[in-house]
């Protein structure tokens, strides 16, 4: 499953599912609040818009029929395939 | 008698909740704090069919009963009756996003399980519809064990049958409800999906309208102009637009103490009348129309979408300093009253990001210091235009929210490396649809602004007024002597104008910034009061508060005084509310030092700099 792609390299609208989330990168109640935007291990993603200036952070994930920001390193300890 | 019953408007945020409350209570709403916690409690009245009435209560929005946030901890313990001395509501009211179910779903089923008298609004189904999408209603209330109603809140669509199936909702069958749902959230992700699927009836891939916008105002070179461009557009629009209303109100005030002298002869208690109370708070009264203006602008961006967008933008400015785009939201509503913007510091999870927003919050140029700002621009700024539809005056009030800006900016900075010092913070939000605001939520929300602006005119500003009034007039002059020189505030003005002389400082505004503790905006009042009693003759005492400082103040003085206000930490209700959320002295302390050392220091380096240009 490993293939070293993580959510944070994606292309913009490239369709990806997660398929692994390091949750000890995260702060507590950070991996609680994705998990309640349904953004966890299965979910199907795109990035719709990446920030500005440099690092292009923020990002906008579309996760089901919601828009949801994430900084970089949230999308980093995400691993995900392309589906 | 029986009590008053109650119900509960509980869902995810964004599901048009407070729409749903506005138009099921109308304008019968109070707002308070929930005791200890300075989350807001909004409770309305509205009725049943039966005539009866219910009391409405709007929770905070959650995604969980498993709180991640102080705001998600209060509906958690209000829904689940563990919150001291609120009754469990007697009906819970889930409000669901229609275009949204699968996300929305997975919260409600946590709501249903409680075993709670409920029922179901599927709200925004218009907005469902405009993203091509039918929902079955009954289909999902089978598959929840609830009565589902369709809902446009904005719209005021099926609010009969929802307070219908709230009154009925007493009698209702429990049975069948441990079968839906999940226990745990992956089981209840899965049914969600499994019960959106089996709800919605077609789906058409019609693009959406958001997805279009985004594209533009999320856009990575076009999104921060457009937001910068609209931000300078609120600025010049609060000087512009709300002057002819500024001016009507003044000459109303103006009228009325014309009246007041035409029918009561001169005597102490017609001072008091014309110079204290109308000269005070009439000075304050007349700015209403501008605080009216960047309200609305704020809640416009709040109602339509677009303030998530705004965060959005600003996360990675904010990542440099040591914040997160989420404390944008609580900073720009600090532009309007730090009381508010510190209350919203609640949704931020991480501690230390959350005292550093409380810290430079009060930095932000709220509605108070615009009294303050306006007058003294419009007294030494000339109104000329410095290009097509720029004026001098608005691009100089512009200039001092930047100031704010900057300061805060930069003392964020700071506090996040020394006394705030942590790990970088995060930043997850969702960002929701666009919607045009509801009228009738927009001016309810302006309303309640306006209402508190004015009684906060009424209450603590006529205090002051009036306490400032009294220390000026008494005891009373020989002949020969001026009035403030005799007087109690005079005495007290002497000895502060010792340490401000050296910033600039004249007597009369070290008078006017000791009331001011109470409220920024009295310094306007206290000034005017004070030039009113000072008035040797009927003549001058007729003359407006701005022909008096064109007269007695110089330029340097005047933007000295400018610099200080960008500053100082001027109000009583933002130390108090600022002591609550930090739980002790130690934080407020903290601000009021660094702010006042801050005022002094560019308050003098802006005199110092004015005298030495010659201005």
């Amino acid at each position: 499953m490993e293939n070293g792609l993580t959510l944070d390299t994606l292309k913009p609208l490239a369709r990806a599912e997660i398929t692994h989330v390091d949750w000890s990168v995260l702060a507590p109640d950070e991996a609680k609040r994705l998990r309640a935007l349904g953004i966890d291990e299965g979910a199907r993603i795109a990035i719709a818009h990446r920030g500005i200036f440099i690092g292009k952070d923020p990002i906008a994930l579309i996760v089901g029929r919601m828009t949801v920001a994430v900084r970089r390193n949230h999308a980093r300890a995400m691993s995900v395939k392309l589906v | 008698m029986t009590r008053l019953r109650t119900a509960a408007l509980v869902g995810n945020p964004n599901a048009g909740k407070s729409a749903l409350f506005n138009a099921l209570t109308g304008a019968r709403q109070k707002i308070a704090n929930y005791p200890g916690v300075t989350v807001e409690r909004k409770a309305g009245r509205m009725f049943l069919p039966s005539g009866e009435p219910v009391e409405l209560i709007d929770l905070p929005g959650s995604y969980s009963l498993d709180s991640a946030s102080p705001d998600e901890e209060v509906t958690r313990q209000v829904v689940q009756g563990e919150f001291p001395g609120e009754a469990v509501p007697d009906v819970l009211v889930v409000v669901i996003d229609a275009a949204n179910l699968e996300q929305h779903l997975v919260f409600a089923q946590e709501l249903i399980a409680l075993g709670r008298p409920t029922v179901v609004a599927l709200n925004m189904v218009d907005l469902a519809e405009r993203d091509g999408l039918a929902i079955d209603a009954d289909a999902l209330s089978a598959a929840l064990g609830v009565p589902v109603v369709s809902t446009v809140a904005v719209r005021k669509r099926g609010l009969d049958a929802l307070t219908e199936a709230m009154g009925t909702a007493e009698g209702q069958d429990m049975s069948k409800r441990h079968e839906v749902a999940g226990q745990t959230l992956t089981e209840r992700r899965l049914a969600a999906r499994n019960m959106a699927k089996g709800a919605v009836l077609s789906e058409s891939s019609r693009h959406r309208l958001h997805a279009h916008l985004d594209k533009v105002l999320l856009h990575p070179w076009l999104g921060p102009p457009i937001l910068f461009a609209l931000l300078f557009v609120i600025f010049q629009a609060v000087f512009a637009w709300a002057t002819p209303f500024a001016d009507a109100l003044d000459g109303a005030i103006t009228a009325l103490i014309g009246v007041v002298e035409g029918v009561m002869s001169d005597s102490v208690v017609r001072d008091f009348i014309t110079e204290g109370v109308l000269t005070g708070v009439g000075s304050v009264v007349v700015f209403l129309p501008q605080i009216i203006i960047l309200f609305a602008f704020i809640l416009v961006m709040e109602q339509s979408g677009y303030m998530a967008r705004a965060a959005f933008i600003m996360d990675r400015l904010m990542a440099y300093v040591g914040l997160s785009g989420r404390s944008f939201i609580p900073l720009l509503s600090s532009f309007a009253c730090a009381i508010p913007g510190i209350m919203a510091t609640r949704a931020i999870a991480d501690p230390k990001d959350r005292l550093t927003t409380i810290l430079i919050a009060p930095l932000m140029t709220c509605s108070a210091r615009l009294p303050v700002y306006a007058v003294i621009i419009a007294a030494f700024i000339p109104a000329t235009t410095v290009g097509p539809g720029i004026g001098l005056q608005g691009l100089v009030l512009f200039a001092l929210y930047v100031a704010g800006i900057i300061g805060a900016m930069a003392a964020a900075l700071v506090l996040r490396r020394t006394v705030a010092k942590g790990g970088a913070s995060g930043f997850i939000m969702e960002l929701p649809r666009y919607q045009f605001p509801p009228v009738r939520d927009l001016a309810i929300g302006l309303w309640q602004r306006a209402w508190v602006f004015l009684r906060r005119a009424g209450t603590i500003i006529f205090m002051a007024t009036i306490a400032l009034w009294v220390l000026l007039s008494f005891p009373k002059a020989e002949p020969g002597e001026s009035q403030i020189d005799a007087s109690i505030a005079g005495q007290v003005a002497d000895g502060l104008h010792v340490v401000l002389a050296p910033i600039g400082f004249n007597r009369e505004i070290s008078l006017a910034i000791v009331p001011a503790m109470a409220a920024r905006e009295v310094a306007v009042s206290a000034l005017a009061t004070t030039y009113a009693v000072e008035g040797a003759d009927e003549e001058e005492e007729a003359q407006g508060l701005i022909p008096r400082l064109q007269t007695g103040w110089s330029l340097p003085t005047a933007l000295a005084f400018l610099a200080w206000f960008v500053f100082a930490p001027q109000c009583i209700s933002t130390i108090a509310v600022a002591k609550r959320e930090t739980n002790g002295w130690k934080w407020p302390a903290f601000m009021l030092a660094y702010l006042f050392g801050a005022a002094y220091v560019f308050a003098g380096l802006t005199y110092w700099s004015a005298v030495a240009l010659g201005l």
